[in-house]
């Protein structure tokens, strides 16, 4: 059948079981959106902003496992792509970025629009195509899909000229596919198991970092088998939340810079760590010549450029999370580690002791109240993402996350902005659900046009913008490393209820306590978007916090209530 | 250490780049790239020469796997792998010293391919080490032009080179100890 490039772009998506694009027309991508009018099973989401749009891809995919699609035209509107792919990248996050591109005759000749966007996105992309004829893009397609998803996924970009799109073809569904240079692990070798399996039946204090891995595997129930009957306690990575239940008497929490005690204490005592999934990023590590320094370390990774590329691994099982856990399973016999839970036990009975929830009632409206307030009252099940800063960290710590995929927000770019989008995104994924974002004042302005984009597709999209008129992280920085000299940290807002007011989108501000369970019960029983603005604590700090380059017990602790007290009198 | 690596590529446009915006990217250090292409069209052949240490071989090896067009990876450092440069010198030299240059280039086997009244173009094919050697007699008469290719290298009979990623070849997968990593990592 004789179809254009452009039709054959929207046939291969729909093969692929794309539902929704997000993204923006243009110049350079105009036969594509022509030709999507044809195909009225493909939703597509109109953004306010490129970047918007990647992240709202990014949130789609992360929430439901598929792969998110996104598209923009040629030169700004493909940069304008580039945080949110960049973000996609760090994170493992399966994407395909469909740009449109000048003609391939005018190439490199600096035409209207034209920039070398394979180029600029090389370096932050799992893969890349240039497409310069309308014959190669149904195998490409297909390709770019089955690269975005498997191994370790992550966003792959197909830059179509423009008259690859016009150009008339046969088209042809592609066969299998032909792939020599790209195979993923899957099995670990036996070898490599049996060594680990030593290593494992001979730990004291055997602790599992479970990282973002486990989720993509979705090996969930594999690590608590494991874990179980080993009994080895669970610490957790930002991106790893979720991996098991907070709740489950095995789980550690957060581990690193704003992880609990309990999880670094752990770690730092550890005679063995087993890495799941994981990529030992200087957030979680701190000062790598100080970091565990007694353990044994088997590396259970899809990546086998991360083994050795911060901690050397005694062991490195180089293979799907899932499959090699279901391996390894047989080998392994039932441990108890009876005296080394008791020490963690005692470790996190201190850190609830800390607690800032333990604190008595003092008036004030701080972060974690609110967080945890919204976890109260969505039963800790909620679909929740995040900005980046000290909100992020908040909600890491007291969202408690219960089940996984629910807890999406930017852990190796740190992007600023992807809250709004993301929930967005993620709403787009399960329609059925409230999605909530809880952000700061100041990333929340980098993409609050998105806001249009959520009224006009009616999104369910609860928006907890934490306001404490200041660039929160950088600020708590600058008040514990830079003698409290505040540079550049205090941000004016507008009045947000009134922004939101204007987009037709119902709003409240909370300023104490008392009205934050009301605010949330209204938010949740508002259909469509709503936004509330907290007004919370000025000047309050994420604890505890391991300074940068600190070893990872060199913690700043919470302080314990009665002796902040007892100071304050003096 | 030098280490010397082999790795086959799928001959596409824009390899090349990936494979050298790799390089930069992870802050590698790349003392030499060769490429080339092979008895097969739809395939080209890299050498890759770096001054690093171990881990950082190992690093470059699982990196270039994440490449999707990069069909296999081999380090031949210290195997019974032929190695080979070849360079052009071209050395400042009058007509009455050129006698004692040319009989320079019959130890090292060399090639003069050109003559011309003040200079003449030296070539050689040879190992690095051996073509470094040649360099340093030349210099004092003056060099004034010289262009290396760097290693091109292949490995002798039914011989392989080591292959420590799971990648096409994950039989020949051979474990990265721990013991290995150098301590001036911190790692």
């Amino acid at each position: 059948m004789i179809k254009s490039g452009a039709e054959i772009i929207m046939e291969g998506l729909v093969r692929e079981g794309v539902e929704t694009i997000f993204g923006y027309p243009g110049g350079a991508n105009m036969p594509i959106y022509d030709a999507m009018l044809e195909f009225p099973s493909v939703h597509h989401v109109l953004t306010r902003h490129e970047q918007g749009a990647a992240h709202m891809a990014d949130g789609y995919a992360r929430a439901t496992g598929k792969v998110g699609v996104v598209m923009a035209t040629s030169g700004p509107g493909a940069t304008n792509l580039v945080t949110g792919i960049g973000t996609a990248m760090m994170d493992s996050v399966p994407m395909v970025c469909i740009t449109g591109q000048v003609s391939a005759s005018a190439i490199g000749g600096d035409a209207f629009q034209e920039m070398d966007v394979t180029g600029i996105t090389l370096p932050i992309t799992k893969h890349n195509f240039l497409i310069t004829e309308a014959g190669e893009l149904a195998e490409v397609i297909k390709e770019a899909f089955y690269i975005a998803r498997s191994g370790r996924p992550g966003p792959v970009l197909i830059d179509v000229c423009k008259n690859a799109q016009i150009e008339e073809v046969e088209y042809i569904v592609p066969a299998e596919l032909e792939m020599p240079g790209y195979q993923p692990p899957n099995h670990a070798s036996d070898e490599q198991m049996a060594h680990a399996a030593e290593l494992i039946a001979n730990a004291k204090q055997p602790v599992i970092l479970a990282g973002h891995g486990v989720l993509k595997s979705g090996a969930m129930d594999q690590l608590l088998n494991f874990a179980s009957k080993t009994q080895t306690p669970i610490a957790m990575t930002l991106l790893g939340l979720g991996a098991i239940p907070a709740s489950h008497v095995l789980s550690l929490g957060m581990m690193g810079m704003h992880g609990e005690a309990c999880a670094n204490n752990a770690i730092q005592k550890a005679d063995l760590l087993l890495a799941f999934g994981m990529r030992f990023d200087d957030r979680v590590t701190g000062n790598l010549r100080t970091y565990a320094p007694r353990a044994r370390k088997i590396h259970v990774e899809i990546d086998p450029s991360e083994v050795g590329k911060n901690v050397a691994a005694d062991v490195a099982l180089i293979g799907d999370l899932k499959t090699v856990l279901s391996d390894i399973d047989p080998i392994i016999p039932p441990i108890d580690h009876e005296e080394w839970l008791d020490q963690i036990a005692e470790w996190k009975a201190d850190t609830k002791r800390r607690d800032i929830l333990s604190w008595p009632d003092d008036g004030k409206l701080y972060a974690a109240h609110i967080v945890r307030d919204l976890w109260g009252a969505t039963g800790g099940e909620a679909m929740l993402t995040t900005d980046v800063g000290q909100h992020q960290m908040w909600a890491a710590q007291y969202y408690q996350m219960e089940r996984p995929y629910r807890f999406l927000t930017s852990g190796g770019a740190g992007t600023m902005g992807y809250g709004l989008p993301s929930a967005i995104g993620a709403w787009f994924g399960d329609k059925d659900r409230n999605v909530w974002t809880i952000v700061g004042d100041g990333g929340f302005q980098m993409t609050m046009p998105e806001l249009g984009t959520a009224i006009q597709e009616g999104a369910n999209v609860k928006i907890a913008i934490l306001n404490n008129g200041f660039l929160g992280m950088v600020r708590q920085w600058q008040d514990l490393f830079y003698d409290k000299r505040y540079s550049a940290v205090q941000i004016a807002s507008p009045d947000f209820t009134m922004i939101a007011a204007a987009y037709g989108i119902p709003a409240r501000r909370i300023t104490s306590r008392d009205e934050v369970e009301e605010a949330i019960a209204f938010a949740n029983n508002t259909p469509g978007p709503v936004l509330l603005e907290f007004t919370v604590e000025q000047e309050d700090n994420v604890f505890p916090m391991v300074p940068a380059g600190a070893a990872l017990d060199g913690m700043i602790r919470r302080p314990i209530w009665k002796k902040q007290r007892a100071k304050r009198n003096e | 250490m030098y280490k010397t690596l082999i790795a086959t590529v799928e001959n596409k446009p824009g390899v090349l780049n990936r494979v050298a915006s790799l390089f930069r990217r992870r802050n590698f250090n790349i003392d030499s790239l060769n490429v080339g292409r092979t008895e097969r069209p739809d395939v080209s052949r890299m050498t890759i020469v770096m001054d690093s240490h171990e881990t950082e071989a190992r690093l470059v090896e699982a990196n270039l796997y994440k490449l999707v067009n990069v069909l296999d990876v081999q380090d031949v450092t210290n195997k019974a792998a032929v190695l080979r440069e070849l360079a052009l010198i071209k050395v400042d030299v009058p007509a009455e010293k050129r006698a004692e240059i040319i009989s320079l280039a019959t130890v090292f086997k060399a090639k003069i391919v050109d003559v011309s009244a003040d200079s003449l173009i030296m070539q050689i094919t040879a190992t690095s080490d051996r073509v470094d050697s040649l360099v340093e007699l030349l210099r004092p008469s003056g060099i004034a032009e010289m262009v290396r290719t760097g290693h091109v290298g292949m490995m002798r009979g039914n011989e392989e080179g080591a292959r420590y990623t799971p990648g096409r070849h994950a039989d020949g997968y051979t474990q990265f100890k721990a013991q290995d990593v150098d301590p001036a990592l911190g790692i």
